[in-house]
């Protein structure tokens, strides 16, 4: 029995936690949340150099080849740091799913530029829930270009290849199709959309006859479902790191604020519901744990563990966030407090993929499958 | 990151398998009891031949020292072993606090002439140990016992009551917390002793409790005489005594939290209706059941990191007070949810309505049980606030005052 990380990648860890905690500062990120900058560059820059982001990269392609376990951990430091990067858009969605379903020739061109950072890539592969929003031309590829507009996507404003989940063939025979748009292509147009959570900024991106390729995979159901299924992982880290983060900060301050003659982290009400979040947290962290495994070793038990970890890492943060801000007191409802940056990215991280809802869903339609 | 045995702890595994295979029976159903039809005494008796056949193989102890009578073993074996019984009919709540802590206790604070006459009739399970803290005034507040330890001679006079007492009722010997001094502050002045339940003036009263069963007692102390060689720790040392047998059970990282709850609340969504269709295809009885399993293989997965820690070798820290706290609450959740699935027929008993729904409705009954022993929720709550988030403790009047000013007031 070893249900922990190894010593090497805990070491790996903590170097990413040094370097997030000097590059990810509350300064950097806010520089991001005004909308100074696209993404935290040095962070960035450091992830990619360190082969952090491309940790489940493997070698041949450009990447560090450290395997899943690895970017896992990678994940949590990115939370605990809020880091404005493009890590999920690029790492855990675009490059999975053409490691997962690309050509030899589509893995060695795209992938080498993921894994370097030389270019940034978005993806959109569908999800169970959708908003009936007024008609935008849906996407349609016809076997050699891509028309109509993107949902929003995460970092689509300064990504150079986007991964969509499409509608494609003939209008009485639309299939699911994955396909690869390169988005210095002609017929690209990008409008930048607001953002619950700023720091991870939005765009719709319009294709007019742009050039596009399909993955070739046989079923782009099964591959996009893989895919979100190692990404809840991924992000389930990120959520779990950020609701420590948070909770390490609102103990902090219970700590050093008086009212009534005391620390107010003396009141038994507060102590009992930093121990509740405390609890929530940790519950959290073994599903996630639970689905690195799942993920690392491709076990069958993947979309159940994937499913337990979002869902419950989704609620953790949610609850660390939302409780973060209320034990602060008004100072948590100021701009210049971070508190609304966790509960932004709780939020954001929250949906990106679908919300706890679907992916619970997802965890009973699994449960009821193993138990027939 | 891997669920498997090293190849040494897979070795043993094999061993205790093929030892439970050739001596013990498996379980026919997961709610089947040791013992169940035979009544109080021959189900006793049979437990005892268990446990001496348990010891004479070298599992009653294994993580125990061999001069001490144990197998000279790791905690992960103990835990493997655990494991692997579990599948099998063993007595449940019968020698588990002799070996867990009454022994454990003696071994750490007697004198060696009590050790050689405890230890190994307390393995075998010819003996069998209490332990003797509660009381009706002193329940999460244990440093407030009141009953009381006089010195007469060589010998010590016991009078006051115990509550809550496992297994009094077939128990030889127990661990007693007494106030041997009431000037001292109320941590300050306890002493501990070990008592013989079968001396005169010690008398057993079963607790009728809510669900239905006695597992639970009071016990009387009238002029009890306990030799003062019996007293483990000094005189006014009992906190500390007590201390070190609570820690005996930081290794036990369970939680019981069966592990099969979401499989048969699937089982009797599909026996329920809600709108004229399965309940099982309703998506509010999905979702509960996604949550419930969330609370459940949390629990397994708690527990897999406390033994993570004890298969390192490292002892699981104050953190792993979260996996009682999680536990016993889903077993409330959980179990009434189950019950709620048949909606007004939910209430009929289980006699009436028929065999599947014995399980939940039995562990709901008992839930509110196992939200108490071990610990409060509350005081669980404090002790992470406390011991893990280093939040301050709670603000007490009563810590340097002598005990005997406390009760006045």
């Amino acid at each position: 029995m070893n249900f922990d990380f190894s010593d090497d990648q805990r070491l790996l860890q903590d170097a990413v936690r040094t370097m997030l905690a000097e590059t990810s500062t509350s300064q950097a990120v806010r520089e991001v949340l005004e909308g100074r900058a696209t993404h935290s560059d040095a962070a960035w820059r450091n992830l990619i150099d360190m082969g952090a982001a491309a940790a489940a990269i493997p070698e041949q392609y450009g990447g560090s080849g450290l395997g899943y376990l690895a970017l896992c951990l990678v994940a949590e430091e990115a939370g605990r740091h809020l880091a404005a990067v493009p890590l999920a858009s690029s790492f855990y969605l675009a490059a999975e799913a053409i490691l997962r379903a690309g050509s030899a020739a589509q893995k060695q061109h795209w992938l080498p530029q993921i894994a370097t950072g030389k270019l940034v890539a978005t993806a959109a592969l569908g999800s169970r829930e959708r908003y009936r929003k007024a008609a935008t031309a849906p996407l349609r590829f016809d076997g050699e270009t891509l028309s109509g507009s993107s949902p929003a996507l995460s970092d689509g404003g300064i990504a150079g290849l986007a991964v969509l989940r499409v509608k494609a063939g003939a209008e009485d025979g639309l299939s699911d199709t994955l396909v690869l748009v390169d988005l210095s292509a002609t017929g690209v147009s990008r409008k930048a959309l607001p953002s619950l959570d700023p720091t991870r900024p939005l765009a719709e991106i319009h294709f007019d006859h742009t050039p596009a390729e399909a993955l070739t995979c046989a079923d782009a159901s099964t591959v996009a479902t893989r895919v979100l299924d190692g990404a809840a992982v991924l992000i389930a880290f990120e959520q779990v790191g950020g609701a420590a983060r948070i909770l390490e900060i609102t103990r902090d301050y219970s700590l050093e604020r008086k009212a009534f003659g005391r620390q107010i982290g003396s009141f038994q009400a507060l102590k009992h519901k930093m121990a509740d979040i405390y609890t929530t947290i940790e519950l959290a962290r073994v599903h996630a744990y639970y689905g690195a495994w799942a993920l690392a070793s491709d076990a069958p038990e993947l979309p159940r563990a994937a499913a337990a970890a979002r869902v419950s890492a989704t609620r953790a943060f949610v609850v660390a966030a939302e409780e973060g801000i209320e034990l602060h007191g008004g100072i948590g409802f100021t701009w210049e407090m971070d508190c609304h940056l966790f509960y932004r990215r709780a939020r954001q991280l929250g949906q990106c993929i679908g919300s706890e809802h679907a992916w619970r869903a997802q965890l009973a339609d699994e449960l009821i499958k193993e138990a027939a | 990151m891997d669920f498997r045995d090293t190849p040494e702890e897979a070795a043993f595994r094999a061993e205790v398998r093929a030892w439970l295979q050739a001596n013990g029976s498996a379980r026919s159903r997961p709610d089947e009891m040791f013992g169940e039809g035979l009544d109080d005494a021959a189900k006793l008796a049979a437990a005892k031949a268990w446990q001496a056949r348990k010891a004479a193989a070298g599992y009653a102890a294994i993580a125990w020292p061999k001069e001490a009578g144990g197998r000279g073993g790791t905690p992960m074996q103990q835990v493997i072993y655990q494991q692997e019984e579990a599948a099998y009919l063993v007595p449940g709540m019968i020698f588990e606090i002799s070996i867990g802590m009454g022994l454990p206790t003696v071994m750490m604070w007697a004198a060696p002439e009590l050790k050689a006459r405890f230890l190994r009739p307390g393995l075998a399970g010819e003996e069998i140990w209490c332990q003797l803290f509660s009381e009706p005034g002193a329940g999460s507040d244990t440093g407030g016992v009141r009953t009381r330890a006089v010195r007469d001679g060589e010998d010590w006079v016991i009078n006051g009551q115990k509550v809550w007492t496992s297994g009094a009722h077939f128990c030889d010997y127990g661990i007693l917390l007494t106030r041997s001094d009431w000037d001292k502050p109320k941590q300050e002045g306890l002493t501990m002793f070990i008592v013989d339940m079968k001396a005169p003036g010690v008398e057993v009263r079963p607790i009728h409790q809510m669900s239905g069963e006695s597992e639970f007692n009071e016990v009387f102390f009238t002029d009890v005489r306990i030799p003062d060689r019996y007293r483990l720790g000094p005189e006014c040392g009992g906190w500390k005594v007590m201390l070190s047998m609570l820690m005996q059970e930081r290794m036990s990282v369970g939680g019981n939290l069966p592990t099969d709850l979401h499989e048969h609340l699937i089982a009797l969504a599909r026996q329920c209706d809600w709108d004229d269709r399965l309940a099982i295809d309703d998506a509010r009885v999905r979702a509960r059941i996604a949550d419930a399993y969330l609370q459940q293989h949390g629990v397994e997965l708690l527990i897999a990191r406390g033994l993570t820690a004890i298969s390192k070798g490292k002892t699981p820290g104050p953190e792993m007070s979260i996996t009682k706290l999680v536990a016993a609450k889903a077993l409330q959740d959980i179990s009434a949810f189950a019950l709620e699935l048949a909606g007004a027929d939910g209430i009929i008993g289980h006699e009436a309505l028929g065999g599947d729904w014995r399980y939940m409705q039995r562990l709901w009954l008992g839930s509110p049980g196992a939200r108490m022993g071990g610990g409060t929720d509350e005081i669980l709550r404090n002790v992470i606030a406390e011991r893990v988030l280093g939040l301050p403790g709670e603000i007490r009047t009563d810590r340097k005052i002598p005990f005997r000013e406390l009760e006045r007031s």
